[in-house]
């Protein structure tokens, strides 16, 4: 049905010929905006629901005192649903440490949060597949575990901020029960807010796959990360590091790196460099993170995240 | 009276503190809106920001943010 209406608007009201590029370009366009959005509005407020059921103070809860690894495993998935600002990760970060929550366990929280969410995993399934979108959120909540356990392993809470042990949290145990249509409600408006804020991007990215798919030349860019580089990977982790970008941001870009012919690898690694690290969010972490703890943090990340790279190229 | 919003300043901690300043406004009441930004200070009261305090007594946390309606519901039940 969308096929047919994106053909109609492109055919038959803008009365555009069949054959050209441009028309082809144009209801591909159309067809895969709709769809992408559609798709987005739907998962979006089916997550906002579940999500609802998750605040902060549950998960904390649910993570307070676990055994490592079984937590780490909870942490990173906890870390979809639970919804948080990003400014938030200092109280979240000291709120976790406090109720007993392991180091590595609440690490593998913050790491897999930005990471891997409802809008990076519909914006891959729509733009390149769900074998791509299924990859990619198994991947990412891989490194979290991955990495959160390894830090939890070796044992570096002498590297906490002393003062974040000595916080006693107030009464932000308060739990603020809601009915269920206040939840529909909230997910109704938490939809609205997501999709006001990625549409661009979306749109953005589309338009890339559509209007330059095949233009392109794939020169610069392959040569140097290209395939036959085996230093693709690092080189595309240690550029997204420091920058920042949610994962509707970054789509755009992914997108226009696939077009340029690198690997699938090399630019989903380079997606999740972006969205789990970045400069600002060092510094927000430097209050609670002493910094050889930090050094440690984005070490491990860095070569987790280069690792999933090389063994997507591997395999894909 | 006396309301706190708390949140270390990013967009949804500058929304709720508009929020709350509008909503004092429309009640038309006699109230001090204060932000916290300090995080010993907000821990005190709630670990996931933005958080709300009225008269000292927190009315929310956390995201998803209450509306203009529900922000005025709050400070009114401690009014």
């Amino acid at each position: 049905m969308l096929k047919a209406f994106s053909s109609y608007i492109t055919y038959d009201l803008l009365g555009l010929d069949r054959t050209p590029r441009l028309a082809d370009a144009l209801n591909f366009f159309i067809y895969d905006t709709i769809k992408i959005l559609l798709l987005l509005t739907v998962i979006i407020f089916i997550v906002s629901v579940i999500r609802s059921y998750f605040p902060p103070e549950r998960t904390k809860r649910i993570l307070s005192h676990k055994r490592e690894f079984i937590g780490n495993i909870l942490a990173a998935f906890l870390g979809i649903v639970t919804p948080f600002c990003s400014c938030s990760a200092v109280p979240l970060f000291i709120g976790f440490v406090e109720a007993g929550v392991p180091l590595g366990v609440t690490f593998s929280f913050l790491i897999s949060s930005p990471m891997v969410n409802e809008v990076a995993v519909v914006l891959l399934w729509g733009l390149f597949g769900w074998k791509i979108a299924a990859i990619y959120m198994g991947t990412g909540l891989l490194v979290a575990i991955g990495a959160g356990f390894i830090i939890g392993k070796l044992k570096l809470e002498k590297w906490v901020e002393e003062y974040v042990y000595q916080i006693k949290t107030g009464q932000g145990q308060v739990a603020f029960s809601q009915r269920f249509s206040e939840r529909l409600q909230y997910a109704k408006w938490n939809t609205a807010d997501i999709l006001k804020r990625v549409w661009l991007f979306v749109i953005l990215a589309i338009g890339i796959g559509g209007f330059i798919h095949g233009y392109v030349p794939q020169d610069f860019l392959v040569r140097y990360a290209g395939n036959g580089n085996p230093f693709a990977v690092p080189l595309a982790v240690a550029l997204g590091v420091p920058l920042y970008s949610n994962a509707a941001g970054v789509i755009p870009i992914v997108y226009a790196l696939m077009e340029k012919g690198l690997s699938m690898g090399t630019v989903l690694a380079f997606m999740m460099a972006v969205t789990a690290l970045s400069l600002p969010e060092m510094i927000i972490l430097r209050k609670v993170l002493k910094i050889p703890l930090l050094a440690v943090f984005v070490g491990i990340m860095c070569v987790t995240i280069t690792a999933v790279g090389y063994i997507f190229n591997a395999i894909l | 009276m006396d309301i706190k919003v708390l949140g270390p300043g990013c967009a949804n901690c500058h929304t709720m503190e508009q929020l709350a300043k509008t909503a004092v406004k429309e009640l038309g009441i006699e109230a001090e809106v204060e932000k916290i930004s300090e995080i010993q200070e907000i821990m005190k009261y709630a670990m996931s920001t933005p958080g709300l305090v009225v008269n000292g007594k927190l009315k929310h946390s956390g995201k998803p943010l209450p509306n203009i309606e529900k922000v005025k519901a709050l400070i009114k039940e401690e009014a």
